[in-house]
């Protein structure tokens, strides 16, 4: 689908590339050094079959394979999410359970509230804000997500906060919200009140028995929200000037560079069905009533 | 006398229509009166505003380019000195039809396949509800994208895209709501009477699921506003020179480390302030029909 997305609906690659006053037969030629006058079909095969054997084409705009920058930009995103998802799980997920605990009390309504509004706003407006306060006003952080080549971890590390925090207020509100109402469900089950009338420490209540509960549902919407991330991680890098996948399918798009703009999409897919996949395990693992084949 | 009284006294017969209690609901719903007065006022904005608005919303004015705040310029001026005040109030009119007509006909689509594959279920509805759920994988920004890249920009574009996009979504809860009403006995009577599919479909069940097709409607403007304003601030969506909010942010952010402040924050403070506003309309809209 991907692959009919890019090369069919562009029509004539050739002539998109080169513009509407050049020469036909100059058309003709680049189009047949693209090779993108062979039938659809074999045009497909090919594609495939290359991309299994790790050669994903070679960019229109560069005109060199496309593999090495995918692979660059993909690191690039992966820090960038990485950070982003490191601070929104354990913050969310704590949000959602004070929430919880503090059930319709005023302290439950700002959690509720506040993650709501800012999950629904748009991440470059979001963005746009906190650059203005963080970076222009406190000057506080670097308003560009570029640090010098060569600099170490944490001088990494404080470049990225700004773009991961769109990011995170964004899923911020999906996850506390998960997290709420798993609480609130747990709180409310009758091994709960079992666990309580056993007369365990509240403390242990919580961690041993409604915890583990509450957390199953809110990880199946952090695996659903890597769908999400990489759309948001597009306009978050352009915001940024984030040399990572999505930027780079961003400026693909822009340039009409389809291989590498295929080669991004194709990755994210892979990378989204990876993510189902941890969190199909990880449910698994957390879940007993699940594990299935081998304990029967 | 008597029977008068008691008559008087006891509580009179609830004569309003399901409808009129929705109604009746949603007005005393601080949500969603609040999120219906923050819409109007933007309506009101792309309606009327450039008949009020101090300065012409597309006239450059190079001398007085980058004011800062001022009397003259209330929100200071941009790169081009095109007054900001005058291109935030003008600026609401292309997103706001953008995205209700996006939203309608991911609707109308939505709904009429969800009324097909939950009418119909079996094979039809097996192969299309996976289908959907394929599509519904991929990110909309992801989608929009490609489809754009392909078929060039245009507003039309944007509506067609973002509404085939969201109609799935719209599809699904269809389905779901016909599936329930479908073995009720006023579908068995219509079947009876051997009314056709469509009729069937189209004028017994439609009605009956028209509370789950609103409330899903007004939550999907909410995310089409986000989707268009994010198209426009890529360069995909709404195009130069439209004063809209998310192409103004885009040509302006560039500037924002030389301290140019005012030529993006009052447009994002409008995007945030619609889509709050949409957003607490679409809670207030679900709220008064389950209640």
């Amino acid at each position: 689908m991907v692959f009919l997305g890019g090369q069919v609906l562009p029509g004539n690659v050739g002539r998109a590339i080169l513009g509407p006053f050049a020469d036909q037969r100059a058309v003709d030629t680049l189009n047949h050094s693209l090779g993108v006058d062979r039938p659809l079909l074999v045009q497909y095969g090919t594609w495939i079959w290359n991309f299994l054997h790790g050669d994903m084409g070679t960019s229109y705009i560069f005109r060199a394979p496309v593999a090495p920058f995918v692979i660059d930009a993909l690191g690039h995103s992966m820090k960038l999410a990485l950070v982003a998802f490191v601070l929104v799980v354990p913050i969310g997920i704590l949000g959602g359970v004070i929430a919880a605990l503090n059930l319709n009390r005023p302290l439950d309504r700002i959690i509720s509230l506040g993650g709501l509004s800012v999950t629904v706003l748009p991440e470059f407006v979001t963005g746009i804000i906190l650059i203005l306060i963080f970076g222009v006003w406190l000057r506080w952080l670097p308003i560009a997500a570029a640090w010098p080549k060569g600099t170490g971890f944490f001088t990494q590390l404080y470049y990225l906060i700004l773009p991961s925090l769109p990011l995170f207020l964004v899923l911020y509100g999906y996850i506390a919200r998960m997290a709420r109402s798993g609480m609130i469900e747990a709180l409310d089950s009758d091994y709960t009140r079992t666990a309580v009338l056993k007369g365990l420490p509240w403390r242990t209540v919580i961690w041993r028995h409604v915890l583990r509960n509450a957390l199953l549902p809110t990880i199946t919407v952090i695996a659903t929200q890597t769908g999400y991330l990489i759309g948001g991680l597009v306009v978050i890098e352009t915001l940024f000037r984030y040399q990572g996948i999505g930027s780079l399918i961003f400026t693909a798009a822009r340039g009409k560079d389809f291989p590498m703009l295929e080669a991004g999409i194709l990755t994210i897919g892979i990378v989204y069905a990876v993510a189902t996949l941890i969190a199909d395990f990880l449910y698994s693992v957390l879940n007993p009533r699940i594990r299935l084949g081998a304990e029967q | 006398m008597s029977a008068t009284d008691t008559s008087a006294t006891m509580p009179a017969p609830d004569t309003r229509s399901p409808w009129g209690e929705v109604l009746h609901s949603l007005l005393r719903s601080c949500t969603f009166l609040t999120g219906l007065g923050i819409l109007l006022f933007w309506i009101a904005c792309a309606l009327f505003g450039e008949h009020f608005v101090p300065y012409d919303p597309l006239a450059n004015d190079i001398i007085n380019a980058l004011m800062p705040p001022s009397a003259e310029h209330w929100f200071g001026t941009d790169q081009l000195g095109r007054d900001v005040f005058s291109r935030v109030i003008v600026g609401s009119r292309d997103i706001l039809t953008v995205a209700p007509l996006a939203t309608l006909l991911a609707t109308v689509a939505g709904t009429a396949l969800g009324l097909l594959i939950g009418y119909f279920r079996g094979i039809v509805d097996d192969i299309v509800s996976r289908v959907l759920e394929a599509f519904m994988a991929i990110p909309v920004v992801i989608i929009a994208l490609l489809a754009i890249v392909a078929l060039g920009t245009s507003k039309i574009t944007v509506i067609i895209v973002i509404g085939l996009s969201f109609a799935p979504i719209i599809a699904r809860t269809v389905r779901s709501a016909v599936l329930a009403e479908r073995e009720l006995d006023y579908v068995a009577a219509a079947k009876l009477r051997h009314e056709g599919a469509l009729h069937t479909m189209f004028v017994e069940i439609l009605p009956n699921v028209i509370p789950p097709i609103l409330v899903e409607t007004t939550v999907r403007l909410g995310y089409a506003i986000f989707a268009v304003a994010t198209l426009s601030f890529m360069g995909f969506g709404i195009q130069p020179p439209s004063p809209d909010w998310g192409l103004s942010i885009s040509s302006n952010y560039g500037m924002i480390g030389g301290g140019f402040w005012w030529t993006v924050l009052f447009d994002a403070l409008a995007i945030a302030s619609l889509v709050i506003g949409v957003n607490l309309l679409a809670d207030g809209v679900h709220g008064a029909f389950n209640d």
